[in-house]
Formats: C-alpha cells, sequence, structure tokens
C-alpha cells in the first residue's frame, strides 16, 4: 500500500495536468455557444427537415408507441403531399401546401424510449447530435415526456408531446419549447365528475390503485379532488410499480376495504392487467354497501380496451379522442390510416398525427425553423377541423383546450374496434382551468 | 515502484489518453462520432473498469453493481440541487456518497464468497431500486426521477452571486458542460480513472487481489488477512461506480430509479467479459461495444435497412430486409446476446483474447506481447 501512495509522482501529476489542460483548451466550437447566433440543426441550407419521434417500442407501453409510430409516418406522408392528405384537407386555418414544410422534404427518424426516462433522453440526444433532427416528439409516458421536455428546453429544440395526460406535463413541469395536444388529468376529473353524480350517487366509497409515477399521481389527486367535491369517501390510495404485470397482491385488499368503487389509476398493460385481473376476482359483480361494485378507468384508450377483451364492458372512463367520432376531420383521418394499416386509430395515434401537422403548420406560418418564432406562431393559436372541434393552444401553459369525452365500455360491440361508446362530450369551457393553479414556469427562449 | 512502472505503461498511457481524446474523429465513420454516445461510452468505461477492479482482481462477482452508480447519480443531482451547479463538488460528493454505501454493503457481503456474495449484492442492488422506486420518493421522486427545478436552494451559487436564468446547467468553472464539453470532462475522468487502474493492478495491493483470486484459502493459512484486501477492492470498485454515476448526471442532471435496477448490474458484468475479464483495457472496450450496440442498432429501421440493401435485386431485397430487421431495432438484444454466445463460447478471454490472438497470428517470431495487449489477472 505504501508504494501505491508514493508512486503518484511528479510525472504523473505532470501528465494529468498536461491532459485536463488539453481538454481546457480545445476549443469550445463544437459546444452551443457555436449556435447561439443561429439555432441547433438549422436546415435552411438542406433540401430536408428532419424529424425525430421518439416512441415506446418496448415496455408497458409498447402497444401505444406502435400506433404512435405508424401516425407519424402517415403525417409525413401527408405532409410530403403522398396519401391522400388526411387531416390537412380538413384543418382551418391551414398554412402547408403539401410540398413538405417550406418547401423542404419532411424525413424522420426513430428512437425507442424503453419507457424509460435516461434511455427516451439518451435516444432524443442521439437524434438531435447525430441525426440533426430539428423537432422531438412523442412519448407514451408523462414521466419520459417530462424528462425529454427538459432536455430539449436546454436543447433548445421543440418537443411536441404525444401521449402525456399528467397535469405535471404542462403545469408544475411546462416549458417554453414543450408543447401538448392531449388533455390532462384535471380535465379527465372535471370531465368525469357530473357522469359519476348522475350514475353512481353522492354516497360512495373509492379505492384508488395508482401507477407509481408522476402521471398516476396527478390523476389520483384530480380524481380525488373531483370525487370528494361529489360527497364520496376515499377509503385508500395504493401506489403500484409500472409495469408490475401481477396486481393480484393490491386487489384483494379492495375485496375487504369497504370500498364499492375501484378506481384504476393505470394505463397501457398496466391496466389490461389491473382491470383483467380484478373482473376475475369478481368485483364487478359484488354488491357492496348496498350498491353495486363499480370500477372506473379515468383515462381509457381503444388500444387497452383491446387488450383487455370482455373486462371492459360498461366501464366508465374519459378519452381525448375516438376513432367513431362523425365529424369530418375524425372521418378523414380515420379513413386514410385505415387505408394505409387496415384498421383504425388510437387516441394515441390521433394526437401524435395532431401534433405533428401543428407544428408543420406552426413553421410555414411563421416562415422560418427558427424556433422562437415557431413558438410564437404556436401560443394562442386558435384551430379546428383536427377532429376535437374548436381548439385553443393556450399560450399561458402550452396546453390545447378542446372537449373531452367521456366514455364507456361497450356492451355489445358491433366489431372487434367499436370498443367504447361516448356517453358525453364535455364542452372546452367546461374543462377549462386557470393557468396558475399547477405553478411552474415557462422559462425563456433562445 | 517507480521503475517498476515500466515504459511500455507510459507508452500505453499516452497511447490511450490520445485514443481517448480523439474519439469523435475515428469513431465518426461508424455513426458513433456525437456527444451523447461518446459520453456513455467513457462513463460506463469508467463503471466497468472499476466493476473489472473487483471481478477481475479478486474475482467476486458483484451483481449489485448499478446500486452504486445509481447512489452516485442521486448523490450528485442533490448537489446541484442544494449546493452549487459546478460540477466538481458534485463529482466528489458522488464518488464519496457511493463509497461509504460500498463499505456498508461491502462490509455485510464480503462475509460470504462465490455465488452467496452474488446473491447478497443482487438483493442489496434490488432492495435501493426498490427504495429509489418508491418508499425513499421524497428523495428519489420515483419513477419520474430526480430533476432539477428553478426554485432549488443552490446554496453556494447564490452566495457567489452566479445566477442563472431559467434552468440552469453543469457547468466547470464556467464552462457549460454540455454536448462535446461533456464528453471531454468525461473523457479526462476516463484517463484518471484508468491511469489509477493501471496503478492498482501494478501495485503490490493488486497482486494480493490476484492472490485472494487465485487461491484465498492459501493466503489465509499463510497468516494474511485478506478482509481489508477485499472489502479494499469493494469500496474502490464501488467509488468508481459512483464516479461513473455521478458523471452520468453531469452530463445530463437526471437521476432515474432505473440505474439501479438489476439489468444495469448485469449489463456491467457483460461489458467485463466480453471484453476480457482482468485485462485493462478490456471492460472499456466491452463497454463501447454495448452501448454501440444500444444506441446505433436500436435506430435502425426497416427504411434504413431498405437504403443499404437497394442495391440487391427486389425480390431478394425484400427476404434480406425482412430478417435482417429482426436483428436491429427492437432486436438489438439479440444481436448483442449472439455476439456475447460466440465471445464466451470461442473466446473465453473476451475480445482481448481475439486480440492477443490475432497479433500472436502476426507475429510468431515475436513472442513479446505489445504495449496494448492485455495483462492477464493470473
Amino acid at each position: 500500500m505504501k508504494d501505491l501512495t508514493t508512486s503518484v509522482n511528479r510525472r504523473s501529476l505532470l501528465k494529468a495536468t498536461a491532459a485536463s489542460g488539453l481538454v481546457l483548451a480545445t476549443p469550445t466550437i463544437f459546444s452551443r455557444g457555436a449556435w447561439a447566433q443561429n439555432f441547433a440543426n438549422d436546415p435552411t441550407n438542406k433540401s430536408s427537415v428532419t424529424l425525430g419521434f421518439n416512441v415506446p417500442q418496448t415496455g408497458a407501453y409498447a402497444d401505444e408507441g406502435a400506433d404512435e409510430l405508424r401516425a407519424y409516418q402517415l403525417a409525413v406522408k401527408h405532409l410530403n403531399g403522398e396519401g391522400d392528405g388526411g387531416m390537412l384537407q380538413t384543418m382551418k386555418p391551414l398554412a402547408l401546401k403539401g410540398n413538405g414544410v417550406l418547401g423542404k422534404k419532411v424525413e424522420y427518424v426513430t428512437g425507442d424510449t424503453q419507457t424509460k426516462s435516461d434511455a427516451a433522453r439518451s435516444s432524443a440526444k442521439r437524434m438531435v447530435e447525430k441525426d440533426g433532427a430539428i423537432m422531438i416528439t412523442g412519448g407514451s409516458s408523462s414521466g419520459v415526456a417530462v424528462a425529454v421536455q427538459s432536455l430539449c428546453q436546454e436543447m433548445g429544440i421543440i418537443f411536441m408531446a404525444g401521449l402525456t395526460h399528467s397535469n405535471d406535463t404542462t403545469g408544475k413541469d411546462k416549458r417554453k419549447y414543450g408543447f401538448r395536444h392531449f388533455f390532462n388529468a384535471y380535465m379527465s376529473g372535471a370531465a368525469l365528475g357530473p357522469v359519476l353524480k348522475e350514475e353512481m350517487g353522492t354516497d360512495r366509497r373509492a379505492y384508488h390503485l395508482t401507477a407509481d409515477y408522476t402521471w398516476g399521481w396527478t390523476q389520483e389527486e384530480s380524481i380525488k379532488n373531483t370525487t370528494e367535491a361529489l360527497g364520496w369517501e376515499t377509503v385508500a390510495t395504493v401506489r403500484t410499480p409500472l409495469g408490475a404485470g401481477d396486481f393480484s397482491q393490491y386487489i384483494t385488499p379492495v375485496l375487504n376495504s369497504g370500498a364499492d368503487v375501484l378506481i384504476l389509476n393505470h394505463y397501457g398493460k398496466d391496466m389490461v392487467n389491473s382491470l383483467t385481473q380484478a373482473v376475475q376476482f369478481g368485483l364487478k359483480d359484488k354488491m357492496v354497501n348496498g350498491k353495486k361494485f363499480e370500477i372506473i378507468v379515468p383515462l381509457f384508450s381503444r388500444l387497452m380496451a383491446q387488450g383487455a377483451g370482455d373486462a371492459i364492458k360498461g366501464i366508465l372512463g374519459t378519452t381525448n379522442w375516438n376513432w367513431s367520432l362523425q365529424d369530418a376531420a375524425s372521418q378523414a383521418f380515420v379513413k386514410s390510416f385505415g387505408q394505409e394499416y387496415g384498421f383504425p386509430p388510437s387516441q394515441a395515434a390521433h394526437t401524435c398525427y395532431v401534433q405533428t401537422l401543428l407544428y408543420a403548420d406552426a413553421c410555414e406560418r411563421a416562415g422560418t425553423f427558427y424556433p422562437c418564432e415557431v413558438i410564437k406562431a404556436l401560443e394562442d393559436f386558435e384551430f379546428d377541423g383536427m377532429g376535437n372541434g374548436p381548439t385553443l393552444y393556450r399560450g399561458a401553459d402550452h396546453q390545447c383546450f378542446k372537449s373531452v369525452l367521456v366514455v364507456r365500455g361497450n356492451e355489445n360491440p358491433s366489431s372487434q374496434f367499436d370498443l367504447l361508446k361516448v356517453v358525453k362530450e364535455v364542452p372546452a369551457e367546461a374543462v377549462t382551468y386557470d393557468p396558475t393553479i399547477f405553478g411552474g414556469e415557462l422559462g425563456t427562449c433562445g | 515502484m517507480n521503475s517498476n512502472f515500466l515504459r511500455n505503461d507510459m507508452v500505453l498511457m499516452a497511447v490511450f489518453t490520445l485514443v481517448v481524446l480523439t474519439m469523435p474523429i475515428w469513431l465518426a465513420p461508424i455513426g458513433a462520432g456525437y456527444p451523447d454516445l461518446l459520453q456513455k461510452i467513457a462513463i460506463y468505461g469508467i463503471f466497468a473498469i472499476g466493476f473489472n477492479i473487483l471481478f477481475g482482481l479478486t474475482g467476486y462477482l458483484s451483481f449489485g453493481h448499478a446500486a452504486f452508480l445509481g447512489v452516485g447519480s442521486y448523490a450528485a443531482v442533490w448537489t446541484f440541487k442544494l449546493f452549487s451547479m459546478n460540477v466538481v463538488p458534485a463529482i466528489l460528493f458522488g464518488v464519496i456518497v457511493a463509497g461509504l454505501f460500498a463499505l456498508f454493503i461491502g462490509y455485510v457481503s464480503l462475509r460470504r464468497s462465490g455465488i452467496y456474495f452474488s446473491i447478497l449484492t443482487l438483493a442489496f442492488a434490488q432492495m435501493s431500486y426498490n427504495l429509489a422506486y418508491s418508499v425513499l420518493t421524497p428523495i428519489t421522486n420515483g419513477e419520474t426521477g430526480l430533476q432539477l427545478s428553478q426554485g432549488d436552494a443552490r446554496v453556494l451559487d447564490h452566495a457567489l452571486g452566479i445566477a442563472q436564468s431559467g434552468l440552469p446547467t453543469p457547468s466547470f468553472f464556467g464552462m457549460e458542460i454540455l454536448g462535446w464539453s461533456g464528453f471531454y470532462v468525461c473523457a479526462v475522468a476516463l484517463i484518471i480513472a484508468f491511469f489509477f487502474a493501471l496503478r492498482i493492478f501494478r501495485s503490490p495491493f493488486g497482486m494480493a487481489l490476484k492472490a485472494i483470486k487465485s487461491n484465498q484459502n492459501r493466503m489465509n493459512y499463510t497468516g494474511f488477512n485478506t478482509r481489508p484486501y477485499t472489502l479494499a477492492a469493494f469500496v474502490v470498485s464501488g467509488m468508481y461506480a459512483g464516479l461513473a454515476g455521478s458523471l452520468l448526471a453531469v452530463t445530463d442532471p437526471l437521476a432515474g430509479a432505473e440505474r439501479m435496477q438489476w439489468t444495469a448490474s448485469g449489463e456491467v458484468v457483460l461489458m467485463t467479459i466480453l471484453g476480457g475479464a482482468g485485462t485493462l483495457l478490456g471492460p472499456l472496450l466491452g463497454a463501447g461495444i454495448i452501448k454501440y450496440f444500444e444506441n446505433i442498432f436500436s435506430a435502425y429501421n426497416e427504411r434504413v435497412l431498405h437504403d443499404v440493401f437497394s442495391g440487391l435485386p427486389n425480390g431478394l431485397e425484400q427476404i434480406v430486409v425482412s430478417f435482417t430487421s429482426l436483428f436491429v431495432g427492437e432486436g438489438w438484444q439479440l444481436t448483442l446476446g449472439m455476439l456475447f454466445m460466440l465471445v464466451v463460447i470461442f473466446l473465453p478471454g473476451g475480445v482481448m483474447e481475439g486480440f492477443r490472438r490475432l497479433t500472436k497470428l502476426f507475429r510468431r517470431d515475436g513472442p513479446q506481447s505489445p504495449a496494448g495487449a492485455a495483462q492477464p489477472a493470473e
């Protein structure tokens, strides 16, 4: 050991100093400073522009990720003037001309977020640093979306969030460079409240099972606030790890808790598993406190309904969009998606498709890809013809405000895709809130 | 001992320094010359080099090293949040906390050896992961991961009047750590870490560790107390992991529990074995190969493959593309698994053994191995 300590001699010290000196002397032309006058991955001198599609291809949200990717590819096609144009036919106002964006052909790169913040950030960095992506979009987990959004803020790249439902994404953790079209947990609660009151009354005892991360936490909070305002009692809130697979150990205690409503704050494969197991445990046919036991899934999607099979019949929830909507925009999108892939799109696909179009349109209107100008073009932008009726991209928190659908698992589906029945379309005014309630700061651009 | 620090090692260090610092240039042609991947290679290289000090020298197979990596990350991010955005205190704090944590786990786990030791470390790591994931949510922020926020205290920065608008970035005395500067910080850390590993390999301490690997009982019978040595190796190796973890936080100020998952612990074992356990350079090579696969192969999609094979006739192209697409994109782990099997079956000494065989093939007359070649532990 004595030798080990004496071995750091003058020569090795010199060497270490020289090595660190070399680094300090390395000109910083490679770092962000060089981009300061301009912006990251400026496509001005290129004939094409690259978008980065960062979706979960593995993990609990892989099904949603796959559908998101399909929608992105379709959006790129439509932007480049191929195919039937989809929602480009219905979007109002529209600046896009179907010849790419600002005359440049749209190309894309893909990456796997693995539903992990680390992997997602690494993949986003690769797209920006190596592939020259000018915009990152995607994500099917709010944890990932929040992480990638703050990374994009650091790198000066616009992030168009995909499926992320946590209040934090445009609340506590909102960023100047981040935009979300999807609705959030607060809106789910606000939309669901009146329907719950009507269907289940004001004297209920609720038990929450919650995915243990930002989305689960905020959804639990929002739904709890709504139901307690109705007069419901919250028996317990139990956190379950993301991707748990087996939920029986969490469902058994529900049976003896005296609760008569189970609220599943789960999504993706987690929701498929927990709902299926809850039904297997006989919860749906149980009578508690003289009332029929009910299960609620506040965030619902057709993909999950497909996975859960018969278990979803009669279950209430909310969704951002459903393919069965009859407006022209939804019909146009369902048609071109169906022609391409042979089945209708999910809400995840819809929001990702719309986000891509909105970004492209904002660039076209701004006349540049310079992020600060594109952000200005998106802020407080009002549009229609994207499947959700008149929509506002609020500038104060970069959240879209539009109507929310309350849906129920279809008792008699007419096809394998006809799984959700729209119970009520709650108008945007009913779910709009004050942007300051969640705190957080957008930060600055540039 | 200075006389023992041979000319060869001097050359090795010089070449190593040069090779590491020029990585952006010579890795560019294979699509790996961008900062994020190079940072990851350097960081996981440090991790694997540290792991190798334990596994390669003493033969103790720890299946829980990712715990130290995670602890280092959390410690570094907390330093950013509480004290300063300067990377130096963050790295120091990360290394120290990981070292203390390793001291505790090592003290308990090293009472056993062989498979029992591996299981103990695995259990501790899994425990740390679950703690970070749910129980310690106030400290770790659970699945969302620990992140910086504008409202953080940052006592030192505020005292020194360093104010930043928006979300701060880690800095090295005013130089922002972003992109390439982040890589050079990691590269310097890697060079220093490699230098220390080299000195440990060549020292009497390293010799004692190798002796423990070859026959611990005999060491004990001769009256040599091996416990302090194994514990020291464990702690040093834990500190390397802590350094890697804090560098992860430096290049990207976010710490998530998934860094502590057992798959991450398994990954470093794979890196070390793939490159060559007990060799100096092997673990670094293994780390590079695995990170390259993870980042480059996983990004290939069918469109890219169609471009690659566009020269083939149409029908054949379809077949080739649909076959190869199994091995890229989501299937990158399949490719890695096959590579790993091939290496373990045909080159038990890892990639380094492959190099040694190759150099032997070309210099049949000169049995002297070149400076950069492997330094087997036994």
